[in-house]
């Protein structure tokens, strides 16, 4: 049952660092067919991509960096994973925060879209009404014997781009459900102690997985 | 023995009915520790040999057991739908294990999604959620993992509804013993199969990885008792300068 529930976030948060646009022209896209789009063209590359498959991760950090991270507000992310303590980090804690968390959410999940690349998901119809600066899209996930996953994207505009601050999982939001681990380490080490207890994560993944 | 585990699922439902406050885990020394064992056991027993399985599987030999299985299940679902007073969706469960175990040669394909009758997801823990049971603190129990201690009280049920059989007492379904503990582990090692690899992300992709666990399970559960219509998260803006505390976040129980 766990481990069901936590296949859906694993997914989830995997479709969703596949998710962003990954093109300027994606601009003009309404943010559902963006989804659509940049979900499939990923996931295309990773299957027929050989070198990835086998482990190359170096490379599939590079797919990943180059389609997806200029369109993620990691930032916006960042402060929603660590709550209301974002406002007492100064600038440089919170541009530090921000790198740590992107590297750990990259590699994570780069990996797990790896695994998980053969499910199929289905973008469903936007529900919004035009103007709306802020929107989620929703998507499902099949998978045999179970009900299909949904998998939600929070997106807000931002100029003329949008760009995916949250991703919520059969109606879990990944990115807030770091926010109790992250409180933890903050009232015992306080915010440098996060910052501390991520880079040195990061730094132990480097050293498992390979790649830069 | 059967007696034994009903009322001691009675004690849990009847302490799960008083625990008024939501769970902000009194049990975590203990669940900690049975969370860590679990994983051991799992390393050592379970994992390898679902490794093994999905190796000597092909792909769609293990969407047809895991269908099938699935399949075995809609009659409970139905009959949770039935008792939350969603006839409509109890009927769509039922016609799904029809159509399913005829059509879809004994539930090994899922043509029922294909036709618009969608799969749903319900449980006995989540119909007491809806007769407004409480769901008392989580706890991580031994080989069944993290669970409610109201979805702790519902195991029974939803066993004997989940997997009918491997009820041992004059069963009507499968006479053989063989056969009834073979499903039982197939189904567990298929299920454990498609869960492959998620270990690995827990373990990448978190600080305290019980922690996190949990906090997703417990958010999950009460999404689920809502199917899927809690209150919507509303989202601070950490960014700003107004003190933005007012629309607070996410998973208290409305």
């Amino acid at each position: 049952m766990m481990k069901r529930l936590f296949a859906r976030a694993v997914l989830a948060l995997s479709a969703f660092l596949a998710v962003s646009p990954s093109f300027a022209a994606g601009e003009g896209l309404p943010p559902d067919e963006l989804v659509r789009t940049v979900t499939s063209e990923v996931l295309t590359i990773i299957r027929s991509d050989k070198a990835i498959q086998s482990g190359d991760f170096g490379k599939m950090l590079a797919l990943v960096d180059e389609k997806v991270l200029p369109h993620f507000d990691f930032r916006r992310m960042t402060s929603l994973a660590v709550g209301r303590d974002w406002r007492s980090a100064s600038p440089a804690q919170q541009e530090r925060l921000t790198t740590a968390f992107r590297t750990l959410l990259v590699r994570t999940y780069s990996n797990a879209l790896i695994q998980y690349r053969d499910q199929t998901t289905e973008v469903k119809p936007l529900r919004a009404n035009p103007g709306d600066k802020r929107v989620r899209v929703n998507t499902e996930v099949r998978m045999p014997g179970a009900k299909p996953i949904t998998i939600d994207y929070s997106l807000e505009q931002g100029g003329a781009a949008w760009k995916v601050f949250d991703v919520t999982v059969a109606g879990v939001s990944l990115v807030t459900n770091y926010r109790g681990s992250f409180g933890d380490e903050i009232s015992a080490k306080g915010i440098d102690g996060l910052i501390a207890s991520l880079e040195a994560k990061n730094k132990s993944l480097e050293a498992a997985q390979g790649g830069k | 023995m059967k007696k034994n585990i009903f009322s001691a699922s009675a004690v849990l439902l009847l302490v799960a009915g008083c625990a008024g406050a939501p769970a902000e885990d009194p049990l975590e020394p203990y669940n900690r520790a049975m969370f860590s064992f679990n994983e051991k056991l799992d390393n050592a027993a379970l994992k390898p040999v679902a490794k093994g399985y999905k190796a000597v599987t092909p792909a769609p030999v293990r969407t047809w057991v895991s269908n099938f299985f699935g399949n075995l299940q809609d009659p409970w679902i139905g009959v949770n739908n039935l008792l939350q007073g969603k006839p409509a969706d109890a009927l769509n469960d039922l016609m799904r294990f029809v159509f399913n175990s005829t059509l879809g040669i004994g539930g090994l394909l899922d043509i029922a999604s294909e036709a618009q009758m969608p799969k749903h997801d319900e449980d006995f823990g989540q119909t007491l959620g809806v007769w407004g049971v409480k769901d008392g603190p989580f706890v991580v129990l031994p080989l069944f993992g993290p669970r409610m201690l109201r979805d702790a009280a519902a195991i029974p049920a939803d066993w004997a509804g989940n997997s009918p059989w491997s009820q041992p007492y004059e069963n009507p379904i499968v006479h053989d013993d063989t056969v009834r503990y073979g499903l039982s582990g197939l189904n567990a090692i298929n299920g454990r199969a498609n869960m492959l690899g998620l270990e690995r992300t827990l373990d990448e992709g978190t600080l305290d990885k019980y922690r996190f666990a949990r906090d997703f399970y417990i958010q999950q559960r009460r999404f689920n008792v809502h199917d899927g219509n809690p209150p919507l998260e509303e989202y601070e803006d950490f960014d700003s300068d107004e003190g933005g505390d007012a629309a607070q976040d996410t998973g208290e129980n409305p």
